[in-house]
């Protein structure tokens, strides 16, 4: 049996509590339920001596609506309850829901989500296994191995949550020992497989707040070889307003899964800006969207296959929102 | 002596052992504990090839906590599986020729103590060029073995039957196809493990998650040097095998040995990771094939070419090479048939039997190759088929005996089922069906170790209050192998099969039976288990007649009784019974034996593949493809099989549904696959197993033909129903997109790549373009069995 | 590495263990209480045979702290039969033919048993769905999602 390294564990009553033991204990890590750091752990790729749950602290947990008509989502908040609340946008319960199994998404919760550490298929595996094919960039290495000649990793965006909470315009509120701010969920990612998440150690994710929809309607498509347990090797999450005409005022297309961040498929939305939904513009966007899009083969199935898949998903998420 | 009816064969009964399953109170090895029990764990290779130029494990032994240390050199004898193949060490010695093979073992007071320890050995490596692939092995750069027949080459086989340029004359058609069969593994939600005791008498115990204690047995005999008789193997309830678990393993062999040098109980138990590095599973097979039709669709001759990837060892490689050849003509009338088969060495985990052993891949192959002949000739996929059928009570044209042969009734019963007439080739685009038959072993006809021994054999004891004890070696693999011997055992005595006590598994205790492998428990043990049966039976009789004042011929065994048939009053209770027969003849034990029939053909190669008995599948698929995205889904499975007779038609079920489960995943998603020689995802995570979610509804329909030297003319069912899953998904996703993917598994990529093709105009086809090249020398011809000369 | 002493609740009795924080549950159930009804099949939250209830939902008690438990309810697969009487599902399991092998079969019940507290007469979909993170290697499923349906039907 894989046995965690050894830690310890603080469990804190307080965000403040929290954000001074993480200030205190170089190399510690907030936790929440552990199900993508305790895996991780489990095969060596990080080794955090401290770990700070947040589970004691109170107020963390919730969905409710706010004065303006959206939404403010608890940063631990379970995945099957967002999956299960009737009243959140399409693509966000279609996010948490598709998440792993039913017993992860029974403590796996929103803020673990959205810091899910990258994957690749070199370094989800053991110490023994990395060993074996020298360690790459993100295990301490001096290459990549999917990309040698670069100096980039390229671990891929493996969270859900991100590319149906950004389509939706979320923020994300960050508290550390400077005070707290408030940020786009888009600007929480940067495009780096190791520095993945724009937040310091230090800082620790509280809540998510999704704006009224305005009309938006919204929806996420995953790729993955089989129906529950994996995790996506594409993510599309796409929010379209239409005006009465049918001619679309705006769109948000992001695709997770395919690059170190969740990507914006900024020329698609443009395109579609001011048109019907018509098979040839669907179509179309579906091409567009996919041009950029350069996938390695460091996850599940081919990368040419995941980025034909790009072009086929959006076009089935402007579908379904036609 | 078949009862005129059955009190408890045929139906549908629970498992004897199910109560503690559901209760968490299954003992499985890594359950097990034992006072003062230290955690073995394997240090392994991280290189694929090379040389082991230090091993140094002072800094280890020092630790506090680790009670000793192994190395290749503490255990220097070699073993394997066959005994052609003698080519394993427990742990490596002087060369590594896969990454995660065992390389040092330590035994420590607990697991990370044990883990602390690996991480003070050093180990120095000179590696070595790599092999990673078929074609690589056949370059004779890097010899894997020094031995063998060079090029990396383990063992190539060329057997002629018959004269096939004669048969190719004789046809209207040929055509010729490549094949491509990647490989997958067991992943038995257990993992392997095993609990070794070496006691103060000297004695060595071995509590292991096997399927084989019988051979287990053999090996740790040879390579610990301890007489057979101071070994005692308890195959533990295993966690599933599916074949996994046959090989006598490196821990097993390890945990002996640690507990030898420690004097107290050692554990080992595999991660899943490990899991992955032991392996044995399906050998990745290319193939070539080449057959001549009449116009009617009936063969005239057939050449068959396989090409096996074994890994680094032997292990049962000898015999998948030639299971690639056997079966193919025990579906079809092949007058003139052709096999060639090569198995080459590649620094990869060692392949193995797994489910089906060496035949789901040339029959994928050959199913598909029928139907693609079949669309050639103008014929749909069930008349080119029943224009061959093998015909019940015939010999193949390689000496395969057919006895029992229900394969015809199989294909007209899925075929009903399924509605396969009304909707091949004419299901809206996307949706289609497929078909494929099969057959497979009742059990190889053969013991691993050539003797004249019996194969099974089952010792019954009764007790002086009736309670009757069942001893047999045969190891509960999840199939219900122990609740099979106790509905023979219960049916003969007339006793409830789930108030029978069962010893099994247990070298001390148990008779020999040789495992639970090649489908031979139900036929074997349970021949030997209705013998043993039947003679306590007829002691039993012959007291009772006594006391009766009656004759034996009117006397019946029934309802816990023993009487006259219809007379209640001239009848005992069977425990009053048991002790008249006590009294008069002394203690009431006997044994039975099963050795099947000398059954092999006149040519080297013809041990493989020869059974008793044939059981035969037929199976209808219907899926609906995903054009777009490549995804197919399985929408339902009609599976027809002949199992002589249903001893336990729940259990039978359940080796369908099971089987029918296992041949989906291998065909639309599993696959033990590499980065050169470094695997690339050994976790449940990137191993694709099917979940509840990607699973269809299947229809089992059982047919039986009673076969006339099964017990109660019962025959295999845990392999044969994977076999014809594959190739039928193959065919319906034909059927549904018109592309041919000559390459299992069956991924999305690969159908979407195929549709692409199509829509360029090309041909639709994702497969291998050809076979490597390779000498096949000259075959052995052999003269085909008289009965079929022209 | 501190050892701490944990106050844990599993199948309604309290066990007190001494333990460190990087011990899992799954660790703790068998290797301290040596309730070995819980079993490991990937020990990275891939197979869900290790799947026990902690306050009547189904979690994976290889990725859960020991420590995070305390404080609740703990039930395995020792816990679900009442006075030594199988509950229904258990016995539905048996009669059906739902385990073969029997390794996945703790981790399914106490996923199954959390559906049936939850769901009156779950329908096939539902049942899947439940059940889609716990892996089967031996049924095809089938007899599984049979045998919840009986035991939903002859009462809980």
């Amino acid at each position: 049996m894989m046995r965690l390294p050894a830690f310890s564990l603080l469990a804190a009553s307080t965000l403040a509590e929290a954000v001074e033991m993480l200030r205190d204990h170089p190399g510690s890590t907030v936790i929440g339920a552990g199900t993508d750091l305790l895996p991780n752990m489990k095969r060596r790729q990080v080794r955090p001596a401290t770990l700070v749950s947040l589970g004691a602290i109170p107020g963390l947990v919730g969905i409710r609506r706010d004065d303006t008509g959206g939404w403010v989502i608890g940063a631990l908040t379970v995945l099957g309850d967002v999956a299960r609340f009737p009243d959140l946008p399409g693509a966000l319960r279609a996010a948490a829901g598709s998440v792993a199994s039913p017993q992860i998404r029974n403590t796996a919760t929103v803020g673990g989500n959205l810091c899910v550490d990258t994957r690749c298929s070199f370094i989800n595996v053991t110490e023994e296994w990395r060993a074996a094919s020298g360690p790459c960039l993100k295990a301490g290495g001096d290459v990549c191995w999917v990309a040698p000649k670069g100096e980039q990793c390229w671990a891929v965006s493996s969270t859900d949550l991100a590319p149906a909470a950004i389509v939706l315009g979320a923020s994300v509120r960050l508290v550390g020992p400077g005070g707290e701010r408030t940020i786009p969920a888009a600007d929480l990612y940067r495009p780096d497989g190791i520095d993945h998440i724009a937040k310091a150690r230090d800082e620790i994710l509280t809540e998510v707040s999704i704006p009224p929809l305005a009309g938006l309607r919204s929806t996420y498509l995953k790729l993955r070889r089989r129906q529950a347990v994996d995790f996506p090797i594409l993510g599309v999450a796409a929010a379209v307003r239409t005006g009465d005409d049918g001619i679309v005022e705006e769109a948000r297309i992001v695709l997770g899964a395919i690059a170190p961040a969740p990507l914006r498929a900024a020329a698609t939305e443009e395109f579609l800006v001011g048109k019907r939904l018509t098979p040839e513009v669907v179509e179309e966007a579906g091409r567009i969207a996919a041009l950029p899009v350069r996938p390695f083969d460091n996850t599940d199935l081919g990368s040419r296959y995941r980025k034909w898949m790009t072009a086929t998903f959006v076009r089935r998420a402007l579908r379904e929102l036609e | 002596m078949i009862a005129p009816r059955f009190s408890f064969v045929g139906s549908g009964r629970p498992r004897v052992d199910a109560g503690d399953q559901v209760s968490g109170r299954t003992v499985f090895a890594d359950d097990m504990s034992l006072p003062g029990m230290l955690i073995g764990r394997q240090l392994r290779s991280p290189h694929g090839h090379a040389r082991i130029t230090r091993i140094d494990v002072r800094r280890a032994l020092a630790l506090e906590g680790v009670e000793a240390v192994i190395t290749g050199a503490d255990l220097p004898i070699t073993y394997g599986i066959l005994p052609v193949s003698q080519d394993e060490h427990a742990l490596a010695l002087e060369r590594v020729r896969y990454v995660g093979e065992p390389v040092a073992a330590v035994a420590a007071v607990d697991a990370e103590t044990a883990a602390r320890g690996l991480e003070l050995i050093e180990v120095e490596y000179e590696p070595i060029e790599e092999t990673a692939s078929i074609d690589e092995a056949a370059t004779d750069r890097v010899l894997i073995h020094g031995e063998g027949l060079g090029r990396n080459v383990h063992r190539a086989a060329s057997l002629e039957f018959g004269d096939v340029a004669t048969g190719f004359e004789e046809a209207d058609h040929i055509r010729e196809d490549v094949y491509d069969f990647r490989g997958s593994t067991h992943a038995a939600l257990e993992q392997h493990a095993a609990v070794a005791s070496f006691g103060t008498d000297g004695r060595l115990t071995i509590w292991s998650s096997t399927q084989v204690p019988h051979y287990l047995h053999r090996a740790l005999e040879k390579v610990l040097e301890l007489p057979a008789a101071q070994i005692r193997v308890v195959a533990t309830p295993v966690g599933g095998g599916f074949g996994g678990k046959t090989d006598p393993f490196s821990h097993e062999i390890v945990a002996a040995r640690l507990s030898m040098e420690t004097g107290r109980p050692v554990k080992i138990t595999l991660s899943r990771e490990e899991v992955f590095y032991t392996h044995r599973g399906r050998h990745p097979v290319l193939m070539w094939v080449r057959t001549g039709f009449r116009r009617d669709g009936t063969i005239t001759a057939m050449h068959f070419r396989t090409h096996l990837d074994g890994g680094a060892f032997g292990s049962y490689g000898l015999a998948t090479l030639y299971y690639t050849g056997a079966l193919q003509t025990t579906t079809y009338r092949i007058p003139h048939y052709k096999f060639e088969g090569v198995r080459v060495f590649t620094n990869k985990p060692p392949c193995g039997p797994k489910r089906g052993h060496g035949t789901p891949q040339p029959r994928f192959a050959l199913e598909c190759h029928l139907d693609a002949a079949a669309a050639d000739l103008g014929l749909d996929p069930v008349t080119i088929r029943v224009r061959n059928l093998v015909e019940p009570y015939s010999t193949t044209v390689n000496y395969l005996r057919i006895t029992s042969c229900g394969l015809r009734e199989c294909i007209e019963k899925v075929v009903a089922a399924s509605g396969f007439g009304d909707k091949h080739g004419k299901l809206p685009p996307g949706r289609g069906v497929g078909l494929a038959v099969s057959a497979y072993m009742t059990g190889a006809g053969l013991p691993i170790y050539f003797n004249d021994m019996p194969q099974s054999e089952v010792s019954i004891k009764v007790d002086r209050g009736g309670g009757v004890t069942v001893f047999s070696m045969a190891a509960d693999v999840g199939q219900g192998s122990t609740s099979v011997l106790a509905t023979i055992v219960g049916e003969v005595l007339g006793l409830d099969p789930a108030t029978l006590a069962m010893v099994t598994a247990d070298t001390d205790l148990t008779p020999v039976d040789l495992g639970s492998y090649s489908s031979r428990v139900t036929f074997m043990a349970g021949n030997a288990a209705l013998e043993a049966a039947e003679r306590i039976r007829d002691t039993v009789v012959a007291a009772v007649a006594d006391e009766l004042g009656t004759t034996r011929d009117v006397l019946v065994v029934g309802d816990g009784r023993v009487g006259v048939e219809g007379a209640p009053e001239k009848s005992i209770p069977w425990p009053d019974a048991v002790r008249a027969a006590i009294s008069r003849t002394g203690p009431l034990a006997a044994s039975g034996s099963y050795t099947a029939p000398t059954l092999a053909g006149p040519y080297k190669g013809s041990g493989v593949g020869i059974s008793p008995a044939y059981s035969f599948s037929a199976a209808v698929v219907e899926v609906e493809c995903d054009a777009e995205t490549g995804h197919v889904r399985v929408e339902r499975v009609w599976l027809a099989h002949d199992i002589g007779r249903a001893l336990n038609s729940l259990l039978v079920e359940g080796q369908i549904e099971g089987g029918v489960y296992m041949g989906l995943g291998e065909a639309l998603m599993e696959e033990q696959a590499y980065r050169g020689t470094l695997h690339r995802g050994p976790s449940l995570l990137d191993y694709k197993m099917p979940t509840f979610l990607d699973v269809p509804p299947v229809e089992s329909i059982l047919v039986e033909t009673v076969d006339p030297e099964g017990p109660f003319g019962a025959k295999e069912v845990g392999q044969g129903p994977l076999l014809p899953v594959i190739p039928a998904v193959a065919n319906a996703i034909h059927d549904a997109l018109g592309v041919r993917i000559d390459e299992v598994p069956i991924t999305p990529d690969k159908v979407v790549r195929a549709m692409r093709d199509l829509a360029r105009g090309g041909s639709g086809r994702v497969g291998p373009a050809s076979v490597p090249e390779f000498d096949f020398g000259r075959a052995n011809r052999v003269a085909v069995p008289e009965g079929l000369r022209p | 590495m501190i050892d701490r002493i944990l106050t844990l609740s599993v199948n309604g009795r309290e066990h007190r263990v001494l333990t460190p924080d990087h011990r899992t549950l799954l660790e703790l159930l068998r290797e301290d209480l040596r309730l070995t009804g819980t079993k490991h099949g990937c020990e990275l939250g891939e197979c869900g045979a290790c799947t026990v209830l902690l306050d009547g939902t189904p979690v994976l008690s290889c990725l859960t702290l020991a420590r995070s438990a305390e404080g609740h309810a703990v039930t395995t697969v020792e816990g679900l039969a009442a006075g030594g009487v199988p509950a229904p599902l258990q016995d539905a399991f048996t009669r059906l033919g739902a385990a073969q092998c029997g390794y996945c079969t703790p981790g399914m019940l106490m996923a199954a048993s959390a559906l049936l507290n939850s769901v009156l007469d779950p329908s096939t979909a539902e049942i899947q769905e439940a059940l889609s993170g716990n892996l089967c290697r031996c049924t095809g499923y089938g007899k599984i999602v049979a045998a919840v349906r009986l035991a939903a039907r002859s009462g809980r």
